[in-house]
Order: structure tokens, then C-alpha cells, then sequence
């Protein structure tokens, strides 16, 4: 049984990214913004999979649990600060959110 | 394995801090009384760190299999975390009674985040540089967003934590496809093999994302946008301890990464990258800073600008450039950390005394610490006799010998625009009328802090050969 060739697997993960970074530049909802971050930890989550079955090493695993649980603590702390937002401002829009300006 | 029980001596400084934190955690939990307690146990945990890590300058050490270094540059780094530990910890004791966000989580989040910067900078391999940055990272959004009433720290918090994450996941991306090219994460190896491995396009591509996301870390131009509304934003003891200390963790994590580049010499492709950073961020800085009338976001773009002249010296990439740059993080820490706790303690409740107006005829008022603030602000503006000078001095050298002249050439332009916004602070504080009366409430630790990061520049100034000849011997080793 052949396994599908890596580059299936980079070019998912670079078109990942991509959305991600794209989503965090156009995007104006605070959780949607964030949840474009965590689409970008996932591609990299993927790309190190993907090159850890490739090389055959388990380093590239063991670094995605890294991955996976620092984005959870950051989740929280994340979630956490959009919700203490809310609750003064009520909105998560980031172009409603402009105090400072030069 | 004989080495074992040797390797948990030599990271006891971590070991020390890791039982401090989880101590002062229990004594904020379980004793009603703790959190006046916190400070001077955070002092006495940073002084310990410290002391060990003067130990252990003068020997080097890989330890783990690779994963963490200690001693040497590392050590260097760690005794400067602690110090300006120190001076962030004096001036917060009285900082978080008078305006309203007193808990004793404060002392926490900036242990954990001390213990971040420390194995940033003491990392061997890439893992260790994602989970230090990482522990670094989360207690700084939370420290921001401390002062849960207020607007403008949520809305800072908010701005800091999207752009953080955002430069986390370039970091992490990068470092991805920087193992899929060398099979392993070690920064031993990258160092080794680094001229064969940036043959490839993917690897280059991998440090670039990775470099890019440092450079939000250490606020350089492209990447600037959260800086001056984040150091507006955050409460001002929060500002000096991520404006310095973060800034300083960044550099220390592209020392490492960059090693052979600094080691051989050489300069490298990528300094093309630093120069143009380096241009943009020192005029951006100066030319966005002259137009600012509030303190802190006038800090906030100079540190911009700051950012940029020591890209300068990562732009030449020699062993000058490093011991520079160096110089210029310990002199840059001790005058934001100086600047920013004259602002704490001359701010009143809201932030309302932070306008350039506040300190109008300060002298009169309160002649010490209006001979402080303009000792810092002569500093920062690089007047020769204190720290600063010296620290752009070293970085336009390593410029010049690396055929950069333009690089600090424009550097030099940027610091003669920079004089005109610092010396406004000196001129409204000697030569203007006192306008509405201030409220300063007295605070005798916050003072302390003042006075030795006076010391600390002064001494940097003017004795720049003991701290650079220490940098340069472990350099040469």
C-alpha cells in the first residue's frame, strides 16, 4: 500500500497557514481572529506530523503535544481576556475597540 | 551517566525559582497576609538567582542531551533578568496599593515570566525555545490585563495577546519546517551545519518565519503596531517589565539562532533582512516619537527605535556586533526600568499625570526626581557620559567594521531626530511653570528603584570596559 507522498501534506499545511494568517489580516471579531490563530498552530501542528512519519523520528510528535497543550493555556488566557472586554465594552469588534490612537 | 546528579546542580537557578514560584503560590493561597509578603520573597528568590548565576559565568555547560545551556552568555542574561527583577519587584510593592489592582498573582505571573526569559535564553534546542517563550508570553497578556475594570488594559491585553499569538504561530511554523529539513530541533546542530542547511529554500523560509516572529517579540518596525497602545494600555510597572525584560529574552533567543552567523564573522544573507528592519524601526521610532505629548507612548516609540539600533548590530553579525548589543540590552533595561518608575510614580489614579504637562516645573516640586528623569532621559538620548552612549557606540562600530557605514550612519541621524523629543521632558521639567497641582503619594521602595537603576547606568557609563571585557572573554572562548 503506498502512503500518500509529503508534499500533499506541505502543501495542506502552507494553504493552512495561509487562511490563517489571511483571516487574522481581514478578519474583525476577536474570537474569529483567534480561532485563525489556531488554524495556523494547527498547520504547523500538521507539517511536523507529516515530517515526523516522513523522517521517521518521533521528535516532530512529541513537540505537536507541546504545541497542543500551550495552545490550550493560551486559549484560556485568550478566551479570558476577550470575555473581561466584553463585559466593559460589549463587543468583540476590533474596530470598535480604539481608545489609543496617535 | 556520572554526569546526572552535576547536571540539576547546574541549573539550580531554575530549580531555586520553579520551588519559589510554587511557594509564593501556596503563601497567596493559604495566608491572609501573603501578598505583603510576595515582593521580598520575589526579591530574595531573584537576588539567589542571581548570585548563582554569577557563579556560573566562566563555565559553560550543555546539559540534558542539548537542551539547555547554562553558563556564559546564558548566565550573563540570567544575572540581568534577576537585576532588573529586583528593580521591577521595589517598584511595584507600593505601585499596586495605590491604584487599585492589588494581588498577589502580580508577584506570580512575573516569576513564571522570569523563569520563561531564563530558559530562552539558556536554550540548546527548539523545544525549549517554544516553551520559554511560551512561559514568558501567557503571564505577560495576563499581567497587561490585569486591571480587569478598567478599559484600557483590556483593550491593551486584548492587542497583546492577538499579536502575540499571531507571532507564536509564525514561530511555531517555522520551526516545523526548520526540523523537517534537519531531522531534529537541536540549535547545537542548526549552529554547526547552519551555512550547508541555508543552501535550502525550505529552511530559510523556516528561519525567516521564525526571525519574523521574534521580531514582533523585540517591537522592530513592521511588526510594531501593538507596542505603543500596549505600553499605553498596561499599568506603568507592567510596561517597564516587558518593555525591558521581554525585549531581552527576544534578543537572547536570535544570539542563539544566529551563533554561526556571529562566531564566523561572516555576516550572512539575512543581514540584508536586519538592515532594512534596523533603517525602518530607528526613523519610524524618532519621527513618530517627536509628535507624542504622553510619557509612556513616547517610551513606547523610543523603544521602537531602540529595537532598531540594536538590529544594527544584528545586521553586522560579528562578535563585536554581539557584545554590543548586549551592552546596549543592560544599559537599555536600567533606563526604561529608571524612566518607567519616575512615570509610576509620578502617574495618579487613571493615568492621568502621564501627559508631558504633569511634569511641567517638576523641578521645583520634587528636584530629585526630576534630577533622575533627566539623568535617564540624557542616557537614553546617548549623551556621552552614560550608559546609552556607549551601548550605540559599540553597535555603530560593529557596523562600520562589517562595511555597513551607511547602516550607522543613519543610526546616527535617528539619535541626533531622538535628542529633540528626550531633552522636551528635561526642558519642560527645568524651564516651564508648574501648572495644576499633582498628586504624589510618597513611596520609599519605588524611590530605592529609581536610585539604583541611577546607579546602574551611571556605573555602565562609566566604567563600559568591566561589563564589556567579560562579555568579549566568553565570546572568545
Amino acid at each position: 500500500m503506498n502512503s500518500i507522498p509529503i508534499e500533499y501534506y506541505l502543501i495542506l499545511s502552507a494553504f493552512m497557514f495561509s487562511i490563517g494568517v489571511t483571516g487574522v489580516l481581514i478578519r474583525r471579531n476577536a474570537i474569529v481572529v483567534f480561532m485563525s490563530i489556531e488554524l495556523m498552530l494547527n498547520s504547523a501542528n500538521l507539517t511536523l506530523v507529516a515530517f515526523s512519519s516522513y523522517l521517521g523520528n518521533p521528535i516532530g510528535q512529541v513537540f505537536v503535544f507541546f504545541v497542543m497543550t500551550v495552545a490550550a493555556a493560551e486559549a484560556a488566557v485568550g478566551l479570558a481576556i476577550i470575555i473581561a472586554i466584553f463585559r466593559n465594552k460589549l463587543t468583540v469588534n476590533i474596530d470598535e475597540i480604539n481608545i489609543f490612537k496617535w | 551517566m556520572p554526569q546526572t546528579t552535576n547536571e540539576y546542580l547546574l541549573i539550580l537557578p531554575f530549580l531555586v525559582l520553579s520551588a519559589g514560584i510554587i511557594v509564593s503560590l501556596c503563601v497567596e493561597l493559604f495566608f491572609r497576609k501573603g501578598k505583603e509578603l510576595l515582593p521580598y520573597l520575589s526579591i530574595a528568590l531573584f537576588l539567589i538567582v542571581a548570585y548563582l548565576s554569577v557563579g556560573q559565568i566562566y563555565e559553560k555547560n550543555v546539559l540534558f542531551g542539548g537542551m539547555l545551556i547554562t553558563g556564559g552568555i546564558p548566565a550573563i542574561f540570567n544575572l540581568l533578568f534577576a537585576a532588573a527583577g529586583v528593580l521591577v519587584m521595589l517598584n511595584s510593592i507600593g505601585f499596586l496599593k495605590k491604584y487599585g489592582f492589588y494581588h498577589g498573582e502580580f508577584y506570580l505571573l512575573t516569576q513564571l515570566s522570569v523563569l520563561g526569559m531564563m530558559l530562552m535564553a539558556g536554550s540548546g534546542d527548539l523545544v525549549t525555545v517554544f516553551l520559554g517563550l511560551e512561559l514568558m508570553s501567557i503571564p505577560f497578556y495576563v499581567l497587561v490585563g490585569m486591571n480587569r475594570k478598567k478599559v484600557s488594559a483590556n483593550e491593551a491585553a486584548m492587542k497583546y495577546f492577538l499579536l502575540g499569538a499571531f507571532a507564536t504561530g509564525f514561530i511555531v511554523y517555522g520551526i516545523a519546517l526548520i526540523y523537517g529539513i534537519m531531522g531534529n530541533t537541536s540549535l547545537i546542530d542548526l549552529t554547526e551545519n547552519f551555512y550547508i542547511y541555508s543552501e535550502n529554500i525550505i529552511f530559510i523560509t523556516g528561519f525567516i518565519l521564525i526571525l519574523i516572529g521574534f521580531s514582533f517579540k523585540i517591537a522592530a518596525f513592521p511588526f510594531h503596531m501593538w507596542v505603543p497602545d500596549v505600553y499605553q494600555g498596561a499599568a506603568t510597572n507592567v510596561t517597564g517589565l516587558m518593555s525591558t525584560m521581554g525585549k531581552s529574552a527576544a534578543f537572547s533567543v536570535i544570539f542563539i539562532l544566529l551563533t554561526a552567523v556571529f562566531m564566523n564573522d561572516a555576516g550572512s544573507k539575512l543581514g540584508n533582512y536586519f538592515a532594512v528592519i534596523a533603517t525602518l524601526s530607528m526613523l519610524y521610532g524618532s519621527i513618530v516619537a517627536l509628535s507624542q505629548n504622553n510619557l509612556k507612548r513616547m517610551l513606547a516609540y523610543s523603544s521602537i527605535s531602540h529595537a532598531g539600533y540594536m538590529a544594527i548590530g544584528l545586521a553586522a553579525g560579528n562578535k563585536a556586533a554581539l557584545a554590543g548589543i548586549m551592552f546596549y540590552l543592560a544599559a537599555y533595561t536600567f533606563m526604561n526600568l529608571g524612566a518607567f518608575g519616575i512615570i509610576s510614580i509620578i502617574e495618579g489614579e487613571e493615568d492621568k499625570q502621564t501627559d508631558l504637562n504633569s511634569y511641567a516645573g517638576l523641578a521645583k516640586r520634587f528636584p530629585f526626581l526630576a534630577g533622575m528623569m533627566a539623568l535617564i532621559m540624557f542616557a537614553l538620548a546617548g549623551i556621552p557620559p552614560m550608559a546609552g552612549f556607549f551601548g550605540k557606540y559599540y553597535v555603530f562600530i560593529s557596523a562600520i567594521q562589517s562595511n555597513m557605514t551607511w547602516l550607522a550612519l543613519v543610526g546616527i541621524l535617528s539619535s541626533v531626530i531622538s535628542v529633540y523629543f528626550y531633552l522636551r521632558v528635561v526642558v519642560y521639567m527645568y524651564f516651564k511653570e508648574p501648572g495644576e497641582e499633582i498628586s504624589v503619594k510618597s513611596d520609599y521602595s519605588a524611590y530605592a528603584a529609581v536610585i539604583f537603576a541611577g546607579i546602574l547606568i551611571l556605573s555602565l557609563g562609566l566604567f563600559p570596559d568591566t561589563f564589556l571585557s567579560v562579555i568579549e572573554y566568553i565570546i572568545s572562548v
